[in-house]
């Protein structure tokens, strides 16, 4: 398969996958500020996912627009990491899984920046104007809850505790990375992972949070190996589509 | 959460020379008002500045409006109505 189709679908997927995810907040935040930040973040995400899978449909050459690719691939067939598909359980676990997430994206899509594919080096151009804003909205949080109360400290570690084990895979390369890095087109992982310790260690610190030791990181999503909660999350976005397709607003 | 200050927000547009008042929202801090006005106010690229402030530093006149502002009402002299504008004048 193609490295650079492969590669875009992974970028595509992380943003797709967990725009999905915030969506399900929508209606459901605690408090009417929150609601509309969770649900404009993954407004966002929503674009990056679309122009990273319309190219990406561009580049197979198999006529597959973003829409095909989004609502007519089955669980074993999308590449995001196994952090996105995460559930929301509360407020403290999906703070801590933007927070990890939003931190590699960050540092991924500053590295896209001097990509070679120059339609790649735009998107990231675009996106890290946002994707710079939802990490400074999680970091905040990370901190406002680590360092708050009893309760939302103890909230907090708790989840941070449960989603470490998905945060390894997000900077551990693979084969498709290694060849996506060596062409230019794709990120080094490598230089990826310190920065990504670097900057969640300090603002674990600051939020008075403990970082894990010695857990055994889960992986699998890249390659398409998922957790059982991705169907559950395919079931209800691809539904329409699956039932009509091509139908339309 | 039910104990978050209310705080009113002012945004300034573009072309907006001041800032206005466009609502009011929940927040924790300052901070967190800034990102909440962010998010909830300027949604569709309203703004380039925004204020917050906490509600309860702001004062307002109680008073009965028709008799604290009536005083003005029978000076028709304060408005500039009686010059007779020549005609080259514009976009007055």
């Amino acid at each position: 398969m193609n490295t650079t189709f492969e590669y875009l679908i992974r970028l595509g997927d992380n943003a797709l996958i967990l725009s999905q995810r915030l969506g399900e907040w929508c209606g459901h935040g605690p408090v009417l500020e929150q609601d509309i930040a969770m649900t404009n973040i993954a407004l966002d995400l929503l674009g990056q996912a679309r122009m990273l899978l319309t190219y990406a449909g561009q580049l197979e050459g198999k006529g597959q627009s973003e829409d095909d690719l989004a609502y007519f691939r089955d669980a074993h067939q999308f590449r995001n990491a196994l952090l996105v598909e995460q559930p929301n359980e509360d407020w403290a676990y999906t703070i801590v899984r933007q927070f990890f997430f939003d931190t590699f994206s960050y540092f991924n899509y500053q590295a896209l920046l001097q990509s070679r594919d120059e339609h790649l080096a735009g998107i990231a151009e675009k996106a890290i104007k946002e994707v710079t804003y939802h990490l400074r909205y999680s970091s905040e949080w990370m901190v406002r809850l680590g360092d708050g109360t009893e309760t939302s400290r103890e909230k907090m570690q708790t989840a941070v505790n449960d989603l470490w084990a998905f945060s390894g895979e997000l900077t551990t390369p693979d084969e498709t990375d290694r060849l996506a890095a060596e062409s230019g087109v794709g990120a080094d992982l490598l230089k990826i992972k310190p920065l990504w310790e670097q900057k969640v260690a300090s603002i674990l610190e600051e939020a008075t949070l403990k970082q894990p030791e010695n857990i055994w990181m889960q992986r699998g999503g890249k390659q398409g190996r998922h957790s059982e909660h991705l169907g559950f999350i395919l079931a209800e976005m691809q539904h329409m589509q699956r039932t009509y397709p091509g139908n339309e607003w | 959460m039910k104990d978050w200050p209310l705080w009113e927000i002012f945004i300034r547009s573009k072309q907006g020379l001041s800032h206005k008042h466009v609502g009011s929202l929940h927040a924790a801090d300052a901070q967190m008002a800034l990102e909440n006005a962010r998010d909830v106010y300027c949604r569709r690229n309203e703004g380039i500045s925004i204020w917050v402030v906490e509600s309860a530093h702001i004062h307002a006149s109680t008073e009965d409006p028709e008799a604290f502002f009536d005083p003005a009402n029978d000076k028709v002299y304060r408005h500039p109505t009686f010059y007779d504008l020549p005609d080259e004048v514009k976009h007055m």
